[in-house]
């Protein structure tokens, strides 16, 4: 499949899905216009702006160091027990609530937390204080060091196994093979890894007031939030929503101006032995830095687990309010992970089989973009399309709009993948005369079952955490977990909302464990 | 036939809160915390449709500010006969929507203090906002407003958002109320004391009650719940020298209502002892009119604020803006 000019069906597809995704975001927008005027930038929102860059840029930053970090250790030690466990544990915390991350950030960060106790125990007298721009960049990297270090550990693993042998044959040391295998593989996913955490940072809202200890950290989703509640001014709503999604392509744009070295792949990812991780030095560095990574992002999780555990089980399990928002979470999630899949396969494959720049830079933004429209200002829009609308509609609109912010993490798993294993079998393709669904179900599927696994449980792990959508419709019968955490810690009760987070926590682990299965039933789904 | 009953049971589930048979609905728009199944929403409407021959509908969103956003995307078309759970700081706004009708109902029953009164508007509960703290970190709790300004900056307190919430509104309409011009300073000065500012009081009293912080700006009414849900005293209001906040809840019927009559006989209902009854132990607010129970014994050991702030809707509406600005520099230059 050469990269064409006019209509394929694989590039239709794509226009397809990319007219979905803009249509959607752009109707939702129009009815808004008829409230309040947009105003313009005023020295408190460059404020915003310039504060809002600055956190996103540093988040970004330490979580894409640190996240490469781990992978290279990962990466190097595919033998490693337990690491498939490693892996499914660096897709648990995207699940959480904001709100439920920040308590459990703070119960290690927090004044009164653990680490201060460490503190006070060896004699240090003054507490150590998180409040501000050091709280939001320990709470975002706790978000996202995981998230970078599952895609770039996706990355190494991708990398033909010959390469490791070659290296080892040619006695490649530590800078080189730094320098000529991993340091490419790592570039050549950073665009992507980096574009998606500093959108997720730039629009990060409850994190940044939360932890930000006063109004200087204020990000321009406050303001968005602000204008479409507090002032109720949508239209000045929309007006920051278009300077948000023109800031952040800028620094898409700058990412993707990024040398992307063009990546040479083979195999899957099973079977990868890697020749360079013999000495002990190499072995205490990768043992150190993945013992590092697990406290970090693990010790907010003990805090959930001991702060959730206290509850009464019993009589929280026994509540049908309880049930009911388990199976509509649930419902939604599977609704929006098949969804989102669908949509990225669909940008996945078109990307990569058009020649034209501009469709392969529509299709990168929006699979992109939507992120950085508040689904707050989404479920607006359509309420005022649908008049409130009864029955079905606020679930399609829910399930939709957690589909298209899931889009972005789908689309990262899916793409690179979607790529090599398309450059791997176009010829064997062409030379079978398969094309379509045919060449789906016997080539695409089965060699590809594990990204799509993964990208379908990454999508539907994120809309189990979210509030968002649903807060506009929620009540009405409509009651999803994150809602019930809010509701019962809106009214005192916090033990019950804590048991919940334990709830929420432990159903995004089985998501992340059933999108990671372990290599043995890879090779079965394989055969 | 097992699909028949499969899609009814769905479509019975989807339509949970609407009505299905009875001649008369009363639809009430309010905020979630009431139609919790621990809120007062169940009991009222029980009390109220044994009398009414209808059915009553609740449609809930967020909080009070959702509430008027949800009536103003709504406009006319809008369902809703009551509309339940807005404050004084919004009666200014609600009533510019031209959405709402005069309730003609006898307020002579309404006590609140402050003595807020409308043609429009019925209030259904009060309380005072207030600094809650936790008594086992906090030997000395401030008796003042000005003490809570000046005080050791070690001490902390977790405050809300005048921008995204009512109780951080609530606070800045009390240091203005209490500081007037000088309020920017003052702010500054407990900036100094101020651990974080979150986007609503959920996030503030979770931080408090998991102890980051030994204070948290909430209300007067906030010990009642942990003495008679949780038995504890642990959790106490300040009780400040200069007086307090109030926070009054309030009703309204809409313009574009069916069933005027229905709606305006809830009303009533609402400042009747029926519905004051149901109020103290499951909105944790205090009743705006007369109970036939007494009041629960947790209750009467509250703060009983000296002397009320309350600000005029027209005021706060003209000026908040400007207000919320000078809370940012204030806030932000710390």
């Amino acid at each position: 499949m050469r990269p064409q000019r006019g209509m394929t069906g694989e590039r239709m597809g794509g226009a397809l899905a990319l007219a979905f995704i803009l249509g959607f975001v752009a109707l939702a927008l129009v009815p808004l216009l008829r409230f309040g005027s947009a105003g313009g930038l005023d020295a408190q929102i460059v404020g915003v702006l310039k504060f809002t860059l600055l956190q996103a840029s540093l988040s970004t930053l330490l979580s894409v160091v640190f996240g490469a970090v781990v992978a290279l250790s990962v990466a190097r030690r595919p033998q490693l027990v337990g690491r498939v466990w490693l892996l499914r544990f660096m897709a648990a915390p995207m699940g959480l609530p904001a709100l439920a991350a920040a308590f459990g950030v703070l119960a290690v960060w927090g004044r009164e937390g653990v680490f201060n106790s460490v503190l006070s125990f060896f004699g240090v007298a003054t507490k150590f204080n998180v409040y501000g721009m050091t709280g939001i960049l320990v709470a975002h990297t706790f978000f996202n060091i995981p998230l970078a270090a599952r895609l770039f550990t996706a990355a190494l693993d991708r990398f033909p196994p010959t390469y490791w042998k070659l290296a080892a044959n040619l006695g490649l040391g530590r800078v080189s093979l730094f320098r000529l295998v991993e340091g490419p593989a790592l570039m050549a996913a950073l665009p992507g890894v980096a574009g998606l955490i500093f959108m997720l940072c730039a629009t990060s809202f409850t994190l940044v007031l939360t932890l930000g200890g006063g109004p200087a950290a204020t990000t321009l989703e406050v303001a968005i939030y602000q204008a479409l509640k507090f002032d109720f001014e949508p239209g000045r709503a929309v007006f920051l929503v278009l300077v948000q999604v023109v800031l952040t392509g800028l620094v898409l744009l700058f990412l993707a101006a990024f040398p992307t070295p063009a990546e040479e792949r083979a195999q899957q990812g099973a079977g990868i032995r890697r020749f360079d991780g013999g000495s002990l030095v190499s072995k205490v560095w990768d043992g150190a830095v993945i013992l590092v990574f697990l406290i970090f992002c693990g010790a907010p999780f003990v805090a959930i687990l001991v702060d959730g555990l206290r509850a009464d089980f019993p009589h929280l399990l026994a509540d049908p309010l309880f049930w009911r928002a388990l199976s509509t979470s649930a419902a939604l999630g599977l609704s929006a992970g098949l969804l989102a899949l669908i949509l990225s396969w669909l940008i996945a494959v078109a990307r990569i089989s058009t020649a034209s720049r501009v469709f392969a830079g529509g299709l990168d933004a929006g699979g992109s973009l939507i992120l950085l429209t508040p689904p707050i200002v989404l479920s607006t829009g359509w309420f005022l399309w649908l008049k409130g609308g009864g029955g079905f509609a606020p679930y399609v609109l829910v399930a939709v709009i957690n589909a298209l912010m899931a889009l972005p993490f789908s689309l990262r798993v899916l793409q690179p993948a979607v790529l090599s294993h398309f450059e791997r079998t176009r010829r064997l393709s062409q030379s079978l005369g398969l094309t379509g669904f045919q060449r789906l179900r016997i080539i695409d599927a089965p060699a590809l079952s594990r990204p799509l696994l993964m990208a379908f449980f990454f999508a539907l792990a994120l809309s189990l955490g979210d509030l968002g959508a649903v807060a506009l419709f929620g009540g009405e019968g409509f009651v999803t977990l994150p809602w019930l955490i809010y509701a019962r810690l809106g009214s005192y009760r916090t033990t019950d909302a804590a048991a919940l987070t334990l709830i929420l926590a432990a159903v995004c682990m089985a998501f992340a464990v059933l999108g990671t299965p372990s290599d043995r039933r890879q090779g079965e789904a394989g055969r | 036939m097992r699909k028949t009953v499969l899609l009814a049971a769905v479509a019975a589930l989807l339509s949970s809160t609407s009505a299905f048979s009875a001649d008369k609905v009363l639809n009430v728009y309010t905020y979630e915390s009431f139609t919790a199944e621990w809120g007062p929403g169940p009991k009222v409407k029980a009390a109220f449709e044994k009398t009414c021959g209808c059915t009553v509908n609740y449609v809930s969103v967020e909080d009070g500010v959702a509430l008027l956003n949800r009536l103003k995307l709504e406009g006319k078309d809008t369902k809703a006969d009551i509309v339940l759970g807005l404050d004084t700081g919004l009666v200014a706004d609600a009533k510019a929507t031209g959405l709402f009708a005069p309730s003609g109902v006898d307020a002579s029953a309404v006590k609140v203090p402050g003595d807020f009164k409308d043609d429009v508007f019925l209030p259904y509960d009060y309380g005072h906002f207030a600094v809650v703290y936790d008594t086992e970190k906090l030997k000395t709790p401030p008796k003042s407003l000005d003490e809570l300004v000046n005080g050791n900056p070690d001490e902390k307190i977790v405050i809300e958002d005048p921008r995204t919430s009512t109780p951080g509104l609530g606070l800045l309409l009390w240091m203005k109320s209490v500081y007037g011009d000088k309020a920017g300073d003052a702010w500054k000065k407990l900036s100094r004391r101020v651990l974080t500012v979150t986007p609503g009081w959920s996030e503030a009293y979770g931080l408090f009650t998991k102890g980051e912080a030994p204070m948290v700006l909430s209300y007067t009414t906030s010990p009642a719940y942990h003495e008679i849900e949780e038995k504890t005293t642990r959790y106490q209001a300040a009780s400040f020298s200069e007086g307090h906040y109030i926070q009054v809840e309030v009703a309204g019927m809409t313009a574009t209502s069916k069933d005027p009559a229905l709606a305006k006989s809830f009303l009533s209902f609402m400042v009747s002892p029926a519905f004051q009854d149901i109020i103290p132990t499951t909105n944790w607010m205090l009743p705006a009119a007369k109970m036939d129970q007494p009041l629960p014994e947790a209750f009467n050991k509250l703060v009983q604020p000296a002397k009320t702030f309350l600000m005029s809707p027209d005021e706060v509406e003209k000026n908040r803006k400007a207000w919320v600005a000078e809370w940012v520099a204030a806030m932000g230059a710390k």
